[in-house]
């Protein structure tokens, strides 16, 4: 099968660099990580604010279904160029893991796909290789859940 | 801990990412691994040193030629360390992309 999400992180550097191609045009994409209501559908996360400008800032909060927050995250954003470019602070909260800068590259191939390159910058290179090493098993499984939850109310 | 780093500063390297990629397909002398590349002889047996340090390749005594084998169950603790942040990212955005194209024919 073929790869659409690849993930580059060269060993001894504290960044990683994610690339994905889309079978979205370019303001489609780009409206994904625009739309608060639609970063909610995709990230599973709730959207408490997001601010798309710069000196902007976001929060993100998911709570598991008893009701416990289970992750919380926030960032400043410092630039944002629609279709364009997001450049933005990502930190979670309650996490050993300190501050990352993010830079979102959003870019056309064709009039019907795109490609989203997301350049991440960490304070040391143990921070990324200890972010790349968490256990992302229980996230996927929680995702995967939730896609079959909206996909069943659409029904 | 320490070995895990070794093995991805053995791979950061791009003649020892192609040594790999030469052993995949067959056991090779060192001789024959040299010949592949236009670095000096004892460079490429560095490398080769470093490989089998970490355990990526194994060495084989056939004869009096030592053949060098890839270890394929290091080689896949390699693929499975970035493997579950790679997969989350795949899937949240196949989410997106399926949303994103709702979306469009919506309209």
């Amino acid at each position: 099968m073929e790869r659409k999400t690849n993930v580059h992180a060269e060993d001894n550097k504290q960044e990683l660099e994610i690339t994905r191609e889309f079978d979205l045009p370019l303001n489609l994409l780009f409206k994904a990580y625009e739309d608060p209501e639609i970063i909610e559908q995709w990230m599973g996360t709730k959207v408490l604010k997001l601010e798309n400008k710069q000196h902007g800032s976001y929060r993100f909060e998911t709570s598991d279904p008893r009701g416990n927050i289970v992750f919380r995250a926030n960032g400043t954003i410092h630039e944002f160029i629609a279709n364009q470019r997001i450049t933005r602070t990502f930190e979670m909260e309650n996490s050993p893991f300190p501050v990352q800068l993010e830079f979102l590259e959003f870019e056309p191939l064709t009039d019907e796909t795109s490609k989203l390159t997301m350049h991440i910058i960490f304070r040391s290179v143990a921070h990324r290789d200890q972010l790349l090493q968490m256990p992302f098993a229980n996230g996927i499984n929680m995702a995967h859940n939730r896609l079959q939850e909206i996909v069943y109310t659409l029904k | 801990m320490q070995l895990r780093r070794d093995v991805f500063q053995a791979i950061a390297d791009p003649t020892r990412r192609a040594i790999l990629l030469l052993v995949t397909s067959h056991a090779m002398t060192a001789g024959a691994i040299a010949a592949n590349f236009e670095t000096a002889r004892p460079t490429v047996s560095k490398h080769l040193q470093i490989l089998t340090a970490c355990e990526l390749l194994e060495q084989k005594q056939t004869g009096r030629e030592i053949f060098y084998h890839i270890n394929a169950k290091k080689m896949k603790e390699i693929a499975d360390f970035i493997e579950p942040f790679r997969n989350m990212w795949d899937d949240r955005f196949n989410k997106l992309e399926a949303i994103m194209q709702k979306h469009k024919s919506k309209k």
